[in-house]
C-alpha cells in the first residue's frame, strides 16, 4: 500500500504539495513512483519559470516510460532540487523527503484549498485501480 | 475481452503488474524492471510468451511452400534447425518478422508476434492456392516459455535427460522436462544464451513452478515485458510494430542477412531486388544519446534543425548504464561515428550512430 502523509495535499495528476505560507514544495507521489517504477532521470525547470495550474513544468522518466509533471497550483519556481541530476533514484527512494522536486512561490493560495486532502487522493487510486 | 495464457493465475498469484499487450494481458513487471533485466544479463530470467502465435505448415509441399513466402533460405535448414526470417508482401513490406522451425521436410513451424498472429494466418492461408499445404493456427494449444540467461542450461539440464550441450544456437529438440513433453530450441529475444520452450497449455503451469523452484539457487526470478523490451534493444532485435512494419522492408530495416535473392521466386523478392538497384533511402540504425535524457519511440533525429530521420525504439538500457536508440535515417547520414540530434522535447541534445548490437555476448553456441 502506498504511503500517502496526512500534510501534504494532492493532485489527480499524483504530485504532491507541501505549504509554508505562500511557498509551496513539489513532488510526485509514493504511488506515481511505484507505478512509475525505476527513475533515471528528472528534468526540472529553471528557477523564475512561471508555470499556469495544471501546466507541466517537467517531466520524469524511469526505464520503460517518460512522464509530464503538472504544476499543481500557479506559481514561480523559487527553487530546484539539483541533487535529482545525480540521483534521481531519490525520487524512488524518499519522494516525500529528498525526491522533492520544485519549490515555489503561489500566484493564488485559494488554489491549495482546491486540492485533495491524503483521504481524497487515497480514494482516487483506488478507484483508479478499480477501472 | 483481453486474451490470457495458461499461466495468467500464476502470475497473478505472485504479484505480476499485469498490461494490456496486443489484445493479450500480459506480466509486465514483477519486482522491478531494472532488476528483472540484471537477472538476465547476469543469472537468468523466466518469461511467459505464450501469446506469440505459431502457426503450423503441413504437406508434402511445405518446404517449396514455407520458402515462397519468407525472405530466408528455408532449404538450408535440417530437421530440428531454426530460422530467422521475415514474411514479406509483394512490396516487401514486412508483415512480421518470425522463427521458422523445421520438424521435417513436411512439416514447419511458424513462431510469429502475437498481435500479427491473425493476420498472418489468414495471409499465408490465402498464399496456398494449388499447393499442397494446410495451414494451422496452433496458437491456443501451446504455451511458450523462455529461460534466458548465462544460468539458462545449467538450471534446464537436471530437469532433463537429453544432453543440453547437444542443441546448438538455433537448434531445437522434442525432450521431456521433468517429465513433461516439450519442445526446447536454443533461442531467445535477451542477447543472452537461453532456451525458448514449448509445452501443451495444460503442462504450462507446472513446468513454470518446476522451473522457477529448481532455478531460484541460480539467481532465476520471473521477468515481465518491460525486461524482455530493454534486453532485445541492448541486443539490436528489431520489434514488430516499432522497428519495422508494412511501411519498411528488411534491407532498410538491416534485415539483409535474412534475405536471399539466390534462392530464387519468393514473395518480396522483385521489390527487393529493385530496392537494392535504386538504393536505399533510409536505413535503421542504432545510436546513443550523449546526455542523461533517455530518446523515446518517435522522438525527431535531426542535423542541425532539419528532420533526418525518427526514432523507433528508445530507452535507457539498464545493463549498459546508457540512453540507446534505433532510428531510421536518411542512407546518408548514417555511417557509425555521425554525430546527429534528437529532438527531446523542444531540445536538441547530441547523439551519436553506433555499431549494433549495443550489447553482445561471448556466445558459446555458434
Amino acid at each position: 500500500m502506498a504511503n500517502t502523509p496526512e500534510d501534504l495535499s494532492y493532485t489527480k495528476d499524483h504530485e504532491w504539495v507541501r505549504t509554508k505560507g505562500d511557498e509551496a514544495t513539489v513532488g510526485i507521489t509514493d504511488h506515481a513512483q511505484n507505478q512509475l517504477g525505476d527513475v533515471v532521470y528528472v528534468e526540472l525547470p529553471k528557477v523564475g519559470d512561471k508555470f499556469e495550474a495544471s501546466e507541466p513544468f517537467g517531466s520524469v522518466e524511469s526505464v520503460k516510460a517518460v512522464s509530464e509533471i503538472y504544476m499543481p497550483v500557479g506559481g514561480k519556481v523559487i527553487e530546484v532540487n539539483e541533487s535529482l541530476n545525480d540521483s534521481p533514484e531519490q525520487v524512488n527512494e524518499d519522494p516525500y523527503g529528498d525526491g522533492w522536486m520544485i519549490r515555489i512561490k503561489i500566484d493564488n493560495p485559494a488554489q491549495v484549498d482546491a486540492l485533495l486532502t491524503a483521504v481524497e487522493y487515497e480514494d482516487y487510486i483506488k478507484e483508479e485501480a478499480a477501472e | 475481452m483481453l486474451k490470457r495464457t495458461p499461466l495468467y493465475d500464476s502470475h497473478i498469484s505472485i504479484g505480476a503488474r499485469m498490461v494490456e499487450f496486443a489484445g493479450w494481458e500480459m506480466p509486465v513487471q514483477y519486482s522491478s524492471h531494472v532488476n528483472e533485466h540484471m537477472a538476465v544479463r547476469e543469472a537468468a530470467g523466466l518469461f511467459d510468451v505464450s501469446h506469440m502465435g505459431k502457426i503450423e505448415i503441413r504437406g508434402s509441399d511445405a518446404l517449396a511452400f514455407t520458402q515462397r513466402i519468407t525472405s530466408n533460405d528455408v532449404s538450408k535448414l535440417e530437421d530440428n534447425q531454426v530460422q530467422y526470417s521475415t514474411l514479406l508482401n509483394d512490396d516487401a513490406g514486412i508483415l512480421d518478422d518470425l522463427l521458422v522451425y523445421r520438424l521435417n521436410q513436411e512439416y514447419f513451424m511458424l513462431v510469429v508476434n502475437a498481435g500479427t498472429t491473425v493476420s498472418d494466418f489468414e495471409w499465408i492461408r490465402n498464399q496456398v492456392g494449388p499447393a499442397n499445404a494446410e495451414v494451422h493456427n496452433t496458437s491456443s494449444a501451446f504455451a511458450l516459455l523462455a529461460l534466458q540467461g548465462p544460468q539458462a542450461e545449467a538450471i534446464l539440464q537436471p530437469l532433463t535427460d537429453h544432453m543440453l550441450d547437444r542443441i546448438p544456437y538455433y537448434w531445437s529438440q522434442r525432450v521431456h522436462v521433468d517429465g513433461i513433453e516439450c519442445h526446447v530450441s536454443r533461442t531467445g529475444y535477451t542477447g543472452e544464451d537461453g532456451f525458448e520452450i514449448a509445452c501443451y497449455a495444460v503442462d504450462a503451469r507446472r513446468l513454470w513452478n518446476r522451473l522457477l523452484i529448481t532455478g531460484s539457487d541460480r539467481g532465476l526470478i520471473p521477468c515481465g515485458l518491460a525486461a524482455r523490451n530493454t534486453l532485445r534493444l541492448e541486443a539490436a532485435y528489431r520489434l514488430y510494430g516499432h522497428d519495422i512494419d508494412e511501411t519498411t522492408t528488411p534491407l532498410e530495416a538491416g534485415l539483409g542477412w535474412v534475405v536471399k535473392l539466390a534462392k530464387g521466386a519468393f514473395i518480396g523478392r522483385e521489390a527487393l531486388v529493385k530496392q537494392k538497384e535504386e538504393g536505399l533511402k533510409r536505413k535503421l540504425v542504432g545510436f546513443e544519446v550523449l546526455d542523461r535524457a533517455p530518446a523515446r519511440d518517435g522522438y525527431p533525429m535531426l542535423l542541425g534543425d532539419e528532420q533526418v530521420g525518427t526514432v523507433t525504439s528508445g530507452s535507457p538500457a539498464p545493463y549498459l548504464k546508457k540512453n540507446i536508440g534505433l532510428a531510421y535515417v536518411s542512407v546518408e547520414h548514417t555511417s557509425v561515428g555521425t554525430e546527429l540530434s534528437v529532438g527531446i522535447r523542444g531540445r536538441n541534445v547530441p547523439c551519436r550512430i553506433v555499431e549494433t548490437p549495443f550489447h553482445k555476448r561471448a556466445r558459446k553456441y555458434d
